[in-house]
């Protein structure tokens, strides 16, 4: 199943990738191979199993509402690459 | 002028912050109005290796939401991630429901010119809101951005409509019946203006008897009932005049402009919405069985449409008032409190629908911010019943007491403002003035009704209003015709 050249280029535009037409190439390839590899799952006789949601047997995992601050702002932004007056600076975005 | 050859075909899709005391999915607080980054935790940030866990309150508030829209609550449920990237979004995606919500299939009614007219609502699903971004200067002329987490993982719960409203007004109305019914249960404070119930509309226009929908835009940014049904307005006479022109619609959003009044293309850089949902590996499944729903159930409290009917039923009240009364559970609490301590429903209403609305909006309070308690307000009503105070006085003790909190029996003795009752004390001054004035008894005697109000102002005027009008009345009406 070849992925065509537009859809690796829409899924790198998604991820934010700039991709080289050799990239796009060499990728395109490697995400094929791999879709044709989960395809086998579509051989499987699924008839009798009910879809699965989570890995985990679990389910309700719940906290209380209880609000409580277990970091102070300047922990919080210490690894913030730059900052400004309490606030997280990021490039524009328009 | 509306164009009639055509009709619009609305649906809205709103967003309401849940009133819990920590966010969705960690503890950090949700109160509204902090310092930047002062809420927010690795959870709520995005920091790798986190391990998000669902806040059981946010479900609760949900199921109960979904019950109030008379929806089929889900068995079993689950939380997908919504990816995309913006600066206010940190994890990059954004932990939603997609193909199984919590809440499906419910309606709401509203009352348009008389009719009962049903809603669809498609879904309710749980979601965690964003963070906020804060520009210096315009949002395109600014150097940088910087962004306040406090809001992200807020719990938010996005219901969505079905397409069935046609016109602005029905918008506006399914918007004032959803926020009623959400203040009702307690689950969000709903204030438009802090952002705390947001609103975005999908609308299109067909030719009238189509049963096709014609293309629709999704109007974004309408901070106020006013502002919906404005921009709606707007939007489908901007839809109709390029149908007529023989143009073509683009599906694509726009938002409203409240300074310009119109809506405008975003012209986002964004390609069409392809959010790769998938479920949320960090979250367990939700499984609420039939008893957990029965006892929510249980705790439903009185909703708009069941107050309404109560107070026409009990009370007599009109439709409108019922309806003005029930459009918040504050209002509503304020007016059954009166009741408790007071016989006629007609009057508690007119003051609480008039005197303190007005003020109410004058000053931009809600009523539970107001001064004026239900046992104030029937405290004044009384001295009105006994004849102590006027209707007319009592619009000013009624200020007094909006001001500054006191009881009118404090104001009325403050301000020397006791109703002039006794016959004795007015029957003096009554004559004088007939007998200052031959010349408009002249008039009165020969039918200009005018110059009974002259006397009866003349009167007021000497007393500083204190004078009991009904009296006043009275003894004009017999000096008049005996002297």
């Amino acid at each position: 199943m070849a992925l065509t050249g537009k859809e690796v280029e829409h899924v790198a535009m998604l991820a934010r990738l700039k991709l080289s037409e050799e990239d796009q190439k060499k990728f395109g390839e490697q995400l094929s191979a791999i879709l044709d590899y989960m395809k086998r799952l579509n051989d499987l006789d699924t008839e009798k199993v009910e879809p699965l949601a989570h890995v985990l047997p679990l389910h309700n995992v719940f906290r209380s509402d209880e609000a409580r601050q277990e970091f102070s702002r300047e922990e919080m932004l210490a690894n913030a690459p730059l900052e400004e007056s309490g606030l997280f600076k990021v490039p524009k975005i328009m | 002028m509306p164009n009639t050859e055509y009709e619009a075909v609305i649906g809205l899709e709103v967003h309401a912050e849940l009133k819990t005391e920590s966010k969705i999915f960690c503890s950090c607080s949700t109160e509204f109005g902090a310092e930047p980054n002062t809420q927010i935790c690795p959870i709520c940030t995005g920091m790798p290796g986190v391990l998000p866990v669902l806040n059981r309150k946010v479900l609760e508030y949900a199921i109960k939401t979904g019950l109030a829209l008379n929806c089929e609550i889900a068995e079993f449920s689950k939380y997908d991630r919504k990816n995309y990237f913006y600066p206010d979004l940190p994890k990059a995606y954004q932990i939603s429901q997609y193909d199984l919500p919590i809440c499906r299939n419910g309606y709401l009614e509203i009352e348009v010119d008389g009719q009962q007219k049903r809603v669809g609502i498609t879904r309710v699903h749980m979601e965690e809101d964003a963070g906020k971004l804060v520009h210096q200067g315009t949002i395109t002329a600014t150097p940088y951005s910087l962004v306040d987490l406090n809001r992200s993982g807020v719990p938010l719960l996005e219901i969505v409509s079905e397409p069935d409203m046609r016109t602005p007004q029905e918008a506006r109305l399914y918007m004032e019946k959803l926020r009623a019914i959400l203040l009702f249960l307690g689950v969000s404070d709903c204030k438009m203006q802090e952002g705390s119930l947001r609103c975005d509309a999908n609308v299109s226009v067909r030719p009238r008897g189509e049963t096709r929908f014609g293309t629709k835009t999704e109007i974004k940014n309408m901070n106020s009932f006013r502002a919906l049904e404005r921009a709606l307005e707007f939007e489908i006479d901007r839809q109709i005049e390029l149908l007529e022109d023989g143009e073509k619609i683009v599906q694509e959003t726009r938002t409203w402009d409240e300074s310009k009044q119109a809506t405008f293309s975003m012209r986002s850089k964004e390609e069409a919405h392809d959010y790769r949902y998938f479920p949320d590996p960090d979250l367990v499944p939700v499984v609420v069985d039939r008893d957990w729903v029965e006892a929510v159930r249980e705790t439903l409290p009185e909703l708009p449409d069941a107050a309404r009917k109560r107070l026409v039923q009990n009370y007599g009240l009109p439709e409108y008032d019922a309806t003005v009364l029930t459009l918040t559970k504050d209002t509503l609490d304020f007016f059954d409190r009166c009741m408790e301590e007071y016989h006629d429903a007609k009057v508690v209403s007119n003051w609480i629908m008039g005197e303190l609305n007005r003020l109410l909006n004058q000053q931009n309070l809600e009523i539970t911010e107001c001064k004026v308690t239900p046992f104030g307000l029937v405290s004044m009503l009384r001295l009105i019943d006994e004849g102590t105070i006027s209707g007319k006085m009592a619009k000013s003790v009624f200020e007094e007491m909006f001001a500054t909190g006191k009881q009118p029996e404090v104001i009325i003795k403050e301000k020397g403002m006791v109703q002039i009752s006794d016959e004795s004390a007015l029957e003096p001054i009554i004559a004088r003035i007939v007998a200052d004035n031959p010349k408009v008894v002249e008039d009165y005697r020969n039918g200009k009704d005018k110059a009974f109000g002259f006397f009866v102002g003349q009167v007021m005027k000497a007393t500083r209003g204190q004078a009991n009008p009904k009296m006043v009345n009275d003894i004009l009406k017999r000096i008049l015709s005996g002297a």
